[in-house]
């Protein structure tokens, strides 16, 4: 039987300069134009948090900065991040751009419905820009979007701003779903002869268990989106109760504002790992790679990417300890969710292992890997103060959950997308980087973000809120928070300001950088074997390549270089 | 071989910071030490975890850094380390979730004897309602919301006659007491939220949640919320004095009750407040369209 891997078919190459690049169905086009597409949004939320920060820093310095548009630069720079960014970049990017090439397929099985997917994730992201125009502008409930207040007076976009938010939302799930089913399928059914599952690169389990996570978890919060839609614009009480707000009995009745953060959350809770595990496989692949060993227990590791995507769906509820849901479901969340620091664990030891007995090259992706175990390291510890339910109740909607969340999914995942950024960027563009600025970009970033989010848990400990435009007067609070907080502010500005050098970097390579080897840095997967750098449509010319072996062969004893390429035979081919 | 450097330093920094902050746990005013216990455990194993991981880190990134003619280990893998790591893995996890489960059981157990407080919010502010002689607070919804009855009382139950009510940004705890604090919001999530007491709880339109605890020191403490509630939300604050019981007897008995409010209001008020009590059901859109 003849896969769609193997299908010799002719390719229908585009013609014209806008099936090539605009309405492109080649896997790498759409890549980058999700990537660009998130960057060019993820540089809004960027900026927001700057705003943010300046107010934090240096209270009422910008006087149009108000309570308010405070909480609406909070909203949109959460969900901007978490969704428009770090989902769209590692699944619409990575996602798009490293799977066919990595499993040996020509294309995505569905080009079509590919290309539909960026496009539709680019009108979710113009729906949710338009939130900053409506009147009464976007959201400020925060990127949680908890009812009642989403859509009560009171909250700054309750009008309109929650409207945009929710239909980009749902627009936004569409547009993963038609990626989402191409990532899973291209994987189950596109891989190329001899790939088999347990010879697949780790940035491919994780970018695959990842998507099927974004199946299933997704819908929960595309039926959130609707039923508060309809809450808001057709009267239904799903979420809402008969309040008095505003001087004013509510026409509401019966709903429950819990039964919603019990839906944003089944999804919520999942999307950290959605966005983790392409982290996590990924940085397996450059440290292996700069390292120059084989990942260090390669068979654990895909099945800890396993089990934490399974364990990530029965962990919701550790984000609602004190949500005022029934206090008893604290044991099973506590429980379950210190058991997904098991897996979790197996995988930093992997790494650190991996490393161990290595032949490190200190290149600039494998600087950011490095910094990435740092900085998940720790992010992941303090994830255990969280979970466990009773060390929760008094850090909860503190400072300390703000530094933890974003050293666990905002400054670990964004190391790891740079690191893959240089580490791919001669495949993609058939240039090399410039090697000091890279490296310039990666001690201001990595160093920079540590110096702000560290101090974050220090005043959350003491029981700064979160969320709060302006400490005020405040009798524990004592006048050093402002000191940190001033001190936070300069560090953020600084890594912001550092980034200019990344995109400095990016552009003036992509021109003038040294012609790239189609294989500079010596890796034995497939993406570095093409026939052209960078990659043509279709990927391998006329012959589909046969794998051989695992995606990790370096420094194998005897061999004559120090990595065998996955598509190369067996020397003396015994019979296995 | 710097990177190697600055993670072995960022480690130590880490610690140093650790050591001198000026900013830990406020001091301690409730019962609720067995949260602070949970923490330490936690805060010890994972400090530990972070410092030996993350200096080994350094160590192996400088050990073996690239150097001419060197050429890594090849080693797929070892079932026997991985097991032991995974095997102390676990004994960290159940090292930290035994105090913590420990202290949760306590957190969901209120003791019989815990004095009923209810605290209401509302966007911006708090109110609170303590039960008169009878020990017992009276019905209310947001229903029976009226100009003269802010908390939104029953008028016909007549466990709620009784009822002081507490129309200030201030309450009142006696020291030592146990007391189960019922939170009610008028309008949107909220949070009960007191650093120095160390347990919080949301407020939830539409049910009465709650925690517990006994406050062991006396004093003035700040009331935050805890819980986006719109734009006021930094500004929704309180304070709560703790004080011996014959101290807050006095306070209490100068309050008043929800009876003696009904009897001062103005007739048209009084009937306003009873209407609220013939529907029974509220106001939903289908009967008051």
């Amino acid at each position: 039987m003849v896969t769609l891997a193997d299908d010799l078919q002719p390719l229908h190459h585009p013609k014209t300069w806008i099936g090539k690049y605009v309405w492109s169905q080649d896997h790498k086009v759409i890549a980058i134009q999700y990537s660009l597409t998130a960057v060019a949004i993820g540089l809004v939320a960027l900026v927001l948090s700057v705003l943010m920060r300046l107010q934090l820093g240096f209270p009422g310095s910008i006087p149009w900065i108000q309570p308010d548009n405070y909480l609406q630069f909070v909203s949109m720079h959460g969900m901007i991040m978490v969704v428009y960014l770090l989902t769209a970049l590692l699944l619409g990017g990575f996602g798009n751009y490293l799977i066919p090439l990595m499993v040996g397929a020509r294309d995505m099985v569905f080009p079509f419905v590919n290309m539909l997917s960026y496009w539709v994730y680019l009108l979710s992201v113009i729906v949710l820009v338009a939130g900053f125009f409506v009147p009464g502008g976007a959201t400020g409930a925060g990127w949680t979007l908890y009812p009642p207040q989403a859509i009560t007076e009171g909250t700054p976009g309750y009008q309109w701003g929650i409207v945009t938010m929710l239909v980009s939302l749902a627009i936004f799930i569409v547009a993963f779903t038609m990626g989402g089913l191409n990532y899973v399928t291209t994987v189950l059914q596109a891989r190329c002869k001899g790939m088999t599952m347990m010879r697949m690169p780790l940035s491919v389990w994780g970018i695959f268990i990842a998507a099927i996570m974004g199946l299933l978890a997704f819908p929960a919060l595309f039926v959130a989106a609707i039923m508060m839609l309809f809450d808001h614009l057709a009267g239904t009480s799903f979420f809402m109760p008969t309040i008095f707000s505003m001087g004013q009995i509510s026409d509401t009745e019966g709903g429950n504002p819990i039964l919603f953060q019990h839906l944003f959350w089944f999804f919520g809770h999942p999307e950290v790992y959605i966005v983790a595990l392409p982290a996590f496989g990924i940085v397996s692949d450059l440290i292996s790679v700069h390292a120059r060993r084989n990942i260090f227990g390669y068979r654990m590791m895909v099945w800890a990417i396993v089990i934490i995507g399974g364990l990530s769906f029965v962990v919701w509820a550790h984000h609602m300890y004190v949500s005022g849901m029934n206090p008893y479901f604290g044991f099973f969340f506590a429980i379950s969710t210190l058991i997904i620091a098991v897996p979790t664990a197996i995988k930093v030891y992997n790494w650190l292992l991996t490393l161990w007995r290595g032949d490190i090259h200190l290149r600039v992706p494998m600087l950011f890997a490095i910094a990435f175990i740092f900085t998940f390291i720790h992010g992941g510890l303090t994830g255990l103060f969280l979970g466990n339910v009773s060390v929760d109740v008094p850090l909860s909607d503190t400072m300390f959950v703000v530094g933890h969340f974003h050293m666990v999914m905002g400054v670990s995942p964004v190391l790891v997308i740079f690191g893959a950024i240089y580490h791919w960027y001669p495949k993609i563009t058939g240039r090399m980087y410039n090697k000091t600025l890279g490296q310039m970009h990666f001690w201001f970033t990595f160093l920079g973000t540590y110096a702000t989010y560290l101090p974050m848990h220090y005043i959350g400990v003491l029981g700064v809120p979160r969320r709060y435009y302006a400490l005020g007067d405040t009798s524990f609070i004592p006048d050093s928070v402002s000191t940190a907080n001033a001190g936070i502010t300069i560090a953020a500005i600084i890594v912001f300001v550092a980034q200019a050098l990344f995109f400095i970097n990016l552009t003036w390579s992509y021109f003038r950088g040294k012609k790239a080897d189609p294989n500079p840095w010596g890796a034995s997967s497939l993406e570095w074997l093409t026939p052209d750098t960078p990659p043509t449509h279709g990927n391998w010319g006329e012959k589909l390549p046969t794998v051989h072996r695992w995606a990790y062969d370096y420094s194998v004893p005897n061999a004559e270089r120090d990595f065998i390429p996955q598509n190369e035979p067996p020397s003396n081919e015994p019979p296995s | 071989m710097p990177v190697a450097i600055v993670i072995a330093a960022l480690v130590v920094g880490s610690v140093l910071f650790h050591l001198v902050s000026p900013w830990w746990q406020t001091p301690i005013a409730s019962n609720w030490s067995s949260l602070d216990v949970a923490l330490d455990v936690t805060l010890w194993i994972c400090g530990l975890a972070f410092i030996v991981l993350n200096l080994f880190l350094a160590y192996v990134v400088w050990r073996y850094r690239h150097r001419e003619g060197h050429r890594a280990h090849y080693e797929p893998e070892n079932a026997s380390l991985e097991k032991t790591l995974t095997f102390w893995t676990a004994v960290g996890i159940v090292g930290m979730l035994t105090p913590g489960l420990a202290a949760w059981a306590k957190y969901v157990n209120v003791p019989q004897d815990a004095a009923m407080v209810e605290a209401v919010g509302q966007q911006w502010q708090w109110t609170y309602r303590y039960p008169g002689p009878d020990g017992v607070l009276g019905a209310a919804g947001v229903m029976h919301i009226t100009p003269d009855n802010s908390l939104g009382l029953d008028p016909t139950d007549p466990f709620g006659r009784d009822d002081k009510i507490i129309e200030s940004s201030e309450m009142r705890l006696p020291l030592d007491k146990p007391v189960k604090l019922l939170l009610r919001s008028k309008d949107v999530l909220h949070d009960f939220y007191v650093p120095e007491f160390r347990a919080k709880m949301d407020l939830v339109p539409g049910i009465v949640t709650y925690f517990w605890m006994t406050p062991t020191v006396a004093g003035d403490f700040g009331i935050l919320c805890a819980e986006l509630c719109g734009v006021g939300h930094h500004e929704m604050r309180g304070n709560v004095v703790v004080e011996p019981q014959a101290a807050f007897d006095e306070w209490l008995s100068e309050q008043i009750t929800f009876g003696e409010i009904l009897e001062q209001a103005s007739p048209a008020s009084r009937s306003e407040m009873f209407a609220t009590a013939d529907v029974c059901v509220g106001t939903s859109i289908w009967s008051n369209p």
